[in-house]
């Protein structure tokens, strides 16, 4: 029969703030699975914890740094990933992680997160993606898609929302990825790839948000998310960016759809500081 | 499991039977471990944790193979595999 762990023996307890514990996210949250993935990616790609700083905004999600037991920051809405370029450029050696909502990342956040991609910071952004800002009650966000019901939309949502690994390409990351909360291995390797990865790395995390997204788009189980998961998403990588977009019950395209190298900002900055400085002649 | 040749990979990629241990009081009830467990090995039971949540129990331990999946999906951290010695 079920044994009941002591807190001690639990592995994963090393990572978290046990007098946090338990966490406010609701039962079928898919945060929970996609931090359980990140954790395990730093083993798997052999980091020392220690060396990694995880950053988040506001949000469910951004409760996230506060629940790990790693250097972390909650910063004011929005601002995490300037709070993380200023944290890198302090630190260079630093491994900068930005665990965040998509309410944060890419609606107030927004033009943070293309200069981000543009300057080529290097960097890893986790961006878990509900479709709607979760923690203030269910509204429509940026990322809802168009028919989708929110509390603020509830005839039905008429406005397009972001492709987001398209912006992200577009404007210039070098890793960029999506995978749902169900594709739990895929994740963990990708999240390990892309914090290995020099460069700006994005990865979105499709995640069940049951009482509020799915509740009011008739899932109010997380479990009932997890199916259409299963059904609609379709793996696929090295796909155009262009084709990805989300709509309200068509397919879920997953997987890696960008890998490339390019210059940092940190790359450029020190060959710019070796040629005023005379170095290279 | 009958295979028509031995996967190359087998020795390392291989996981072995695991004890699975769950937090009662961790546990909110949410299903994931028990509908996506390839092995049957978890199920909802009528008791009630402290909070009123429905919790998820082992219903049967030796058809575990450790894959750890449920682990995995648990939005609660409330699931640990506890790899067992005997490798039967």
């Amino acid at each position: 029969m079920t044994s009941n762990v002591s807190v001690e023996q639990n592995i994963i307890n090393s990572f978290l703030r046990l007098d946090r514990m338990p966490h406010i996210w609701c039962a079928g949250c898919g945060i929970g699975p996609a931090m359980r993935c990140f954790i395990k990616a730093i083993h798997r790609a052999g980091l020392d914890p220690d060396k990694i700083a995880v950053v988040s905004g506001i949000g469910c999600a951004g409760r996230a740094a506060g629940y790990l037991r790693l250097d972390s920051f909650h910063t004011t809405h929005g601002r995490a990933l300037p709070f993380a370029i200023g944290l890198k450029l302090g630190n260079p050696e630093l491994n900068v992680v930005v665990f965040s909502g998509d309410g944060d990342l890419v609606a107030i956040g927004g033009n943070h997160l293309i200069h981000a991609a543009r300057r080529n910071m290097d960097m890893t952004v986790i961006c878990i993606n509900n479709f709607n800002y979760g923690m203030t009650g269910g509204q429509l966000g940026p990322t809802t898609p168009v028919d989708a019901r929110s509390t603020t939309s509830p005839y039905g949502n008429i406005e397009n929302p972001f492709n987001v690994p398209y912006l992200v390409a577009a404007s210039g990351a070098t890793y960029v990825a999506r995978w749902t909360v169900l594709h739990a291995r895929q994740l963990e390797r990708s999240i390990a790839e892309a914090m290995v990865k020099p460069g700006f790395s994005f990865i979105e995390v499709i995640s069940p948000c049951p009482t509020l997204y799915g509740r009011m788009n008739k899932q109010p189980q997380g479990l009932e998310t997890m199916h259409e998961y299963q059904k609609r998403s379709i793996v696929r990588d090295g796909a155009d960016p262009k084709d990805l977009d989300i709509t309200f019950d068509g397919p879920i395209v997953v997987g890696k759809f960008v890998d490339i190298e390019r210059p940092t900002f940190w790359d450029q900055y020190e060959q710019l500081l070796d040629r005023v400085s005379g170095k290279e002649n | 499991m009958k295979l028509w040749r031995t996967p190359f990979d087998q020795a390392e990629k291989a996981t072995k039977p695991a004890k699975v241990l769950i937090d009662k009081d961790r546990c909110k009830g949410c299903g994931y471990c028990v509908e996506f467990c390839p092995r049957a090995v978890l199920e909802m039971s009528e008791e009630l944790n402290s909070k009123g949540y429905t919790l998820a129990i082992v219903a049967d331990e030796s058809k575990c193979l450790g894959c750890g999946l449920c682990e995995m999906l648990c939005p609660e951290f409330a699931i640990y595999l506890e790899p067992s010695d005997n490798e039967s």
